[in-house]
């Protein structure tokens, strides 16, 4: 059986053309995805031979696991639920009602991808608009500290640089598009002009550029020792203020670089200041299928985005004091919830060694590094999958996630609302 | 750049991405984040060879991988994230949440062939 319009929920590129074929209980053909996304179709059809749940890696029911990780969480005195951003909007909701219960900090995965980009917005605020304005719209398209050709592949194809739009009718032919990284990326191919900045020295090109479309006469002194001459700095700041519509997508090479919530702030200031020429706007490239979901569920039930904490009963955030890696690594959390993400593998390991060191529950599709050191592992059905919900593209626009395959497992929502209600007996009890 | 010392930049690349979706003990996946790329400058330098194993230190830990050239800018590497490169980077934020993931020095340690 075919089904069209499927949702691919591998990253935050989000496409909702893709065209999976189901045969005999497995998804024999994926259509329209990149092969990332394809992998993800294929790699996430199949977990059935999962157990239902291990306690100390012994076999056990899902009722069991989740009983065993409602007494490990109502015990804590300092939990952490982290992870959320390869789940979808109401299991997100869910883990936050948790939170609250429970007095935990909740972080997600944004808080070490573009939690600086969270931050520069509260700052100075995002001129930023949607994928189908830069589809379009857009004919000047900058990839900063991006490699979209191996992290969002379909960016360029679906929504940026190749597809013809209503004011970009000749696709490629109407957009100039320019790479500006540390590194040749396979990106640089897909570009007109590549400019190689040195590591760490991101803000100064940017400041930069604020500097020239201001008028403000830079001496070559000014950009010495960034990788880029003034030259080609001058050529870019002309491009940006000619332009009809421009975007500049934000990649990690600026959160996670030095300068980190300096570097977007700049990039929302220039993008800002470029509207008094023409109409531009900025966007962060977010990785995971519905970070930006969780971003969203997050701000709108207690105001902040990541890194909130709940120990007073009311929200607090502090990036760097309530951030997983902060209280991982301060070795402050003593018992963790993990829902879709693996910190053991991604997060630096003072951070993620604290997790095998305290009682850790794991709620995963499949086995991860977290499974592995986890107390209590519950096998949830995948998001997009065999569990359908509400996930967010990366420009905020809500899509629904597809169920097109059954799954033995409980989703996400259904395991976080059981031991929600099971927390909230052991705590009153 | 000292003797010895590299930037580490870490990223997806599109076998990780893959990889990942096939499973992290996938050989696609191990090999991807395994697999550490400098330029044939550096490679010459340190007397490394494609396929050698080399040791990556910094002050927070270390792991061994094994290079690959690549078109990088001198004095730098780049390895896909995962479990290896996470062994490498520090806990502290600078009051961001976030760790320095990208753009770090570290020190190379070439590992005598074979090992
Ligand atoms: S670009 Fe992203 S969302 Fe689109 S098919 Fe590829 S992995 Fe899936």
């Amino acid at each position: 059986m075919e089904i069209d319009n499927v949702v691919c929920a591998f990253c935050g590129c989000v496409c909702d053309d893709i065209t999976v074929t189901v045969e005999e209980g497995r998804i024999s053909e994926v259509k329209n995805a990149c092969t990332l996304g394809r992998a993800w179709f294929l790699g996430h059809s199949s977990n059935a031979h999962r157990p239902s749940g291990t306690v100390n890696g012994r076999p056990v029911s899902t009722e069991e696991a989740v009983e065993e990780a409602a007494r490990i969480l109502a015990q804590a005195r300092y939990p952490l639920i982290f992870g959320l951003t390869s789940t979808y909007c109401e299991a997100q909701k869910e883990a936050i009602a948790l939170a609250e219960v429970l007095g935990a900090c909740i972080d997600c995965c944004t808080s070490v991808c573009h939690g600086p980009s969270g931050i520069a917005l509260q700052g100075v605020g995002e001129p930023t608009c949607t994928l189908g304005e830069v589809k379009n719209r857009a004919d000047l398209i900058i990839y900063w500290g991006s490699n979209p050709a191996e992290s969002h592949p379909r960016h360029l194809t679906r929504y940026a640089v190749t597809p013809k739009g209503l004011f970009t009718p000749r696709g490629r032919k109407d957009r100039r598009v320019v790479l500006v990284d540390v590194r040749p990326t396979p990106s640089a191919r897909a570009a007109d002009i590549f400019l190689q900045v040195k590591p760490g020295k991101d803000f100064e090109c940017l400041w930069a550029l604020r500097a020239l479309i201001k008028g403000i006469d830079l001496e070559e002194d000014a950009v010495a020792d960034t990788g880029v001459t003034l030259a080609q700095l001058k050529d870019l700041a002309d491009r940006m203020q000619s332009c009809r519509f421009g975007m500049l997508c934000v990649g990690q090479g600026l959160t996670q670089s030095r300068g980190k919530q300096m570097n977007t702030t700049a990039v929302f200031l220039l993008v800002r200041e470029l509207n008094g020429f023409t109409k531009f706007a900025a966007m962060p490239m977010r990785g995971h299928g519905n970070v930006t979901g969780i971003d969203n569920v997050l701000a709108w039930q207690t105001g902040y985005p990541f890194g909130v904490n709940f120990s007073r009963g009311y929200p607090r955030f502090n990036p760097g004091e309530f951030t997983a890696v902060d209280v991982l690594t301060r070795q402050e959390a003593d018992a963790a919830l993990i829902i879709a993400s693996d910190p053991v593998a991604n997060l630096p390991r003072p951070a993620s060694g604290r997790l095998s060191q305290i009682p850790t529950v794991a709620l995963e599709t499949r086995e991860s590094e977290t499974t592995k050191i986890a107390k209590v592992v519950i096998t949830t059905a995948p998001a997009g999958i065999s569990a359908e919900g509400t996930v967010y593209r990366m420009d905020n626009v809500p899509l629904r996630l597809r169920k097109v395959l059954p799954s033995p497992f409980p989703s996400d929502e259904e395991v976080l609302s059981r031991l929600l209600e099971r927390v909230k007996e052991l705590k009153h009890a | 750049m000292p003797e010895g010392k590299l930037i580490l930049i870490t990223g997806r690349s599109t076998k990780q991405g893959t990889g990942l979706n096939k499973g992290k003990d996938s050989r696609d996946y191990q090999e991807a984040v395994r697999t550490l790329e400098m330029n044939r400058e550096d490679m010459a330098r340190f007397g490394l060879r494609d396929g050698d194993l080399v040791k990556i230190k910094t002050l927070y830990g270390e792991a061994t991988f094994t290079c690959r050239q690549e078109k990088l800018p001198k004095g730098m590497a780049f390895v896909a994230y995962g479990s290896l490169s996470s062994r490498l980077v520090g806990g502290e934020t600078h009051a961001s949440g976030m760790p320095d993931s990208k753009g770090f020095e570290v020190e190379v340690v070439h590992l005598p062939r074979g090992d």
